[in-house]
């Protein structure tokens, strides 16, 4: 990933922003030009809550430049009713349940060798403690 | 000191990473065999994923949430550590850019060893205080540094806590009074470029660790006409179990009024995070009315010292994570490898 991109991705990678269609309220994330639903392009920023259920996932074993393998993605339905691709972290495979409850925390996604710059951003882990209200 | 409007902390939260790496495995590598257990039995180590950065954010967002204040009217926030994630770039902007707070802000990575979360607490008090700002946010957090094979390895930890503190009106746990208490002792220390940081023989302990616990607190005692019998309970920098043991009792504090609070048996001393996270500890167990002594030290050297007391809110705000759901969700390292390589002692040729 180069700077500029992660710069401009910020609101995303660090609070789950995302977007509401002005026309239809349909809720997505990430950010699109079009919205999925009615074809509309105008939105309001939204910020997702960041709670949802393990919706599926796999083990990664062969994975991209800069992501050490083994690691699990997971695709999560928020409770806002949003599927969203994420890495599962503080879990391990055999620990894994479709409908676990988890939560939004954010981590470091990669490295950019010693020298270089750290992307942070989010990744979902199983619900801990009891419940934050908001 | 005490500051010219009354402050309180309104909302607190805690991190403790998951994996523990056994002290015993790291007996097994360096030490004969025969040789005496170490000071404490595990040490918090932090996942591959994880660093100051992402662990001051899960704090702070628990504090927020706790604390039932508008983030918007957070009017800084500093971040104590001493394992910051870039040598140069603040940690402190990452956390505010996280709680969605920038750019109105004010936002600096604070640094005095193990005491650079009560320096940022201070700092904290001053700004509400003064009416600068409506809520400060001040977070003690470290993944604590050690050379292979030094003693420091046997109990250098990873986590910290975070407080919000606003006027006193809406607080769970008012500010009576704080002190600091500095010298110039070079009993720990790392240069700049150094990975690892040195400890100074001789200047451990006595001359550092307790002249400058024992200075603080008792200046403090006598600043608020306070005996430790007026407290429920104690908390201090934790190093190791028996330098805490051996300061409260010099003062006059009992094991009961220090049990809550002493984290480092489970976990290591998470330097910055150390005596921060004893306090956020102790709030999830404190009643209404309660009196609280706190004492941090960091080595350079100095402490501060504070005393609170525990509002009725308190009961209201302890939703999420309690300390102990982080102790209890362990995961053990099973050898010394795994562990060199989670702490970024080794890496990939
Ligand atoms: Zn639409």
């Amino acid at each position: 990933m180069d700077l500029p991109r992660y710069h401009r991705l910020r609101s995303a990678y660090y609070r789950l922003e995302g977007q509401r269609c002005a026309s239809c309220d349909t809720l997505q994330f990430p950010a699109r030009a079009r919205c999925g639903s009615c074809g509309g392009n105008a939105f309001e920023d939204h910020r997702l809550s960041g709670r949802g259920t393990v919706y599926s996932y796999t083990e990664m074993t062969q994975a991209p430049a800069g992501f050490p393998p083994p690691y699990l993605m997971a695709l999560v339905r928020l409770e806002e009713g949003v599927l969203l691709a994420a890495q599962l972290t503080d879990i391990d495979a055999h620990e894994v349940e479709i409908g676990m409850p988890v939560e939004m925390v954010t981590r470091r996604l990669r490295e950019h060798g010693p020298r270089g710059f750290l992307v942070y951003g989010y990744k979902f882990r199983p619900l801990l403690g009891r419940r934050l209200v908001s | 000191m005490r500051s010219r409007e009354p402050v309180g902390i309104a909302g607190y939260g805690a991190y403790v990473p998951r994996y523990r790496a056994s002290t015993a495995s790291i007996s097994a590598t360096w030490r004969p065999a025969g040789a005496a257990a170490a000071a404490v039995g595990e040490i918090s180590v932090a996942g591959h994923d994880e660093d100051v950065v992402t662990m001051a954010i899960e704090a702070a967002r628990t504090a927020v949430d706790r604390s039932a204040v508008d983030p918007a009217t957070i009017g800084a926030v500093w971040v104590g550590t001493e394992s910051k994630p870039y040598a140069v770039k603040p940690s402190a902007t990452l956390v505010a850019e996280a709680l969605g707070i920038t750019p109105g802000v004010v936002a600096a990575d604070m640094e005095f060893a193990c005491k650079a979360g009560s320096e940022a607490m201070q700092a904290a008090v001053a700004f509400v205080g003064a009416g600068m700002v409506d809520a400060t946010l001040a977070i003690g957090m470290d993944t604590a540094q050690s050379k292979p094979g030094d003693a420091l390895e046997y109990t250098a930890g990873c986590g910290g806590a975070a407080f919000l503190f606003t006027p006193a009106e809406a607080s769970l746990a008012t500010v009576e009074a704080s002190v600091s208490h500095v010298t110039d002792t070079a009993d720990f220390f790392r240069r700049e470029g150094a990975s690892y940081p040195e400890h100074g023989g001789r200047f451990t302990g006595e001359p550092s660790y307790f002249e400058h616990t024992l200075a603080a607190s008792r200046r403090l005692l006598a600043e608020l006409g306070a005996e430790p019998g007026d407290f429920a309970h104690a908390v201090f920098h934790q190093p190791v179990p028996k330098f805490v043991l051996r300061a409260a009792t010099a003062l006059g504090f009992s094991h009961e009024q220090i049990g809550a609070g002493l984290l480092a048996p489970r976990m290591g001393n998470a330097y910055a995070g150390s005596s921060l996270l004893g306090l956020a500890a102790v709030f999830d167990v404190a009643k209404p009315g309660d009196r609280i002594f706190f004492c941090s030290y960091g080595s350079g050297a100095g402490s501060d010292a504070f005393s609170f007391r525990v509002t009725d809110r308190i009961t209201a705000r302890r939703q999420g994570p309690a300390v102990t759901d982080y102790l209890d969700r362990r995961r053990e390292i099973v050898d010394y490898g795994h562990y060199l390589r989670l702490r970024g002692k080794i890496r990939r040729a």
